[in-house]
């Protein structure tokens, strides 16, 4: 649950303004030639901006109950797991 | 302590407090723990076309760059402002409907739809070009572009297509959470303009907020996945 006073406000604004940063950083950052990382500065970007909705936005930040960190953390791990296997599974296939 | 209460003295129940939970607090951990199991769904539902994504992207990489340098990375950069901004606007809606505050609950919730539609707006202008274009995945699909960086070497138009079947069902299933999220936020204003939220239950503004961030945050990665691709070359 969020803290009920109006500072929580001006946390809200200021994430915001990170977000919009965020999207402009990445939209300028994809120009400049950085060779392989370019995709890793994209998706560094992009889950930093994930990581600020889901502490900020959707309250994971002082959540208090230990169920709902389960899910959530569970929920990153099946989703690596999907990920990190199959592309093990495709990188090493010589099929091409 | 309130439970306690609420239990002996039946007459004083909270009416928004179901009878099968102790205490709001323990009613709104369920709402929220419930919808973060439902958003858990969605991350793999979405997580096999990302994976798919992936697996292709890095087979055809140069076929994909020339695909992705046909979008057009300014309206999908002002697509994710769009959504960012609706993002603030649905905090700003569950803290009005926390702390009773009527007008700026009615007024975020009826922002966060226009902007929703906004959303819908741009990315319709978008399909509508590729239908031009004939980059839509079927009989009438073309594609002649070279590879960004081998200006001799032309890419595989098939490959390019795997592109496009991929750009227009994630970001068709993307678009079709937004008009679900829009279809939910319009019974969310309903709901506010009925009175129906007090600070002491919002539980219905909290849950369907989550589910708006979620959306946004596929299109976070979306974003930089589809349109950002080699833009440098």
């Amino acid at each position: 649950m969020s803290e009920h006073s109006s500072s929580s406000l001006v946390t809200y604004v200021g994430i915001w303004a990170a977000l919009i940063f965020g999207t402009i950083l990445t939209y300028f950052a994809a120009r400049i030639d950085l060779g392989p990382f370019n995709a890793a500065v994209a998706l560094t970007i992009a889950t930093t901006k994930t990581l600020l909705v889901a502490l900020f936005f959707m309250h994971l930040k002082g959540a208090s109950e230990k169920l709902l960190k389960l899910v959530v953390i569970s929920t990153v791990f099946f989703l690596l797991i999907l990920l990190a296997l199959s592309m093990a599974d495709y990188g090493t296939r010589a099929w091409s | 302590m309130h439970s306690q209460a609420a239990a002996v003295h039946p007459e004083v129940h909270n009416p928004a407090l179901l009878h099968h939970f102790a205490e709001p607090q323990q009613q709104r951990d369920a709402a929220s723990l419930g919808m973060w199991i439902f958003l858990a769904t969605e991350v793999m539902f979405f997580g096999g076309l990302f994976c798919a994504y992936l697996i292709y992207r890095i087979k055809y990489f140069g076929d994909f760059a020339a695909a992705s340098q046909t979008l057009n990375a300014a309206l999908g950069a002002a697509n994710t402002v769009v959504l960012i901004c609706s993002s603030l606007t649905v905090v700003l809606a569950v803290w009005a409907a926390q702390h009773a505050r009527r007008t700026m609950l009615l007024v975020s919730l009826v922002l966060t739809i226009i902007l929703g539609f906004a959303f819908l707006g741009i990315k319709a202008d978008e399909y509508k070009e590729k239908f031009e274009l004939h980059h839509v995945p079927g009989a009438s699909f073309q594609f002649q572009k070279s590879i960004p960086g081998h200006p001799d070497q032309m890419a595989n138009p098939q490959h390019a297509q795997i592109y496009f079947a991929l750009y227009f069902i994630m970001t068709g299933l993307h678009a079709l959470h937004m008009i679900v999220g829009i279809g939910i936020f319009t019974w969310l204003l309903y709901s506010a303009w009925r009175g129906r939220f007090t600070p002491e239950y919002n539980t219905p503004m909290e849950i369907g907020g989550l589910y708006w961030h979620f959306v946004d945050i596929i299109w976070i990665y979306l974003f930089p996945l589809l349109y950002l691709i080699d833009l440098h070359k």
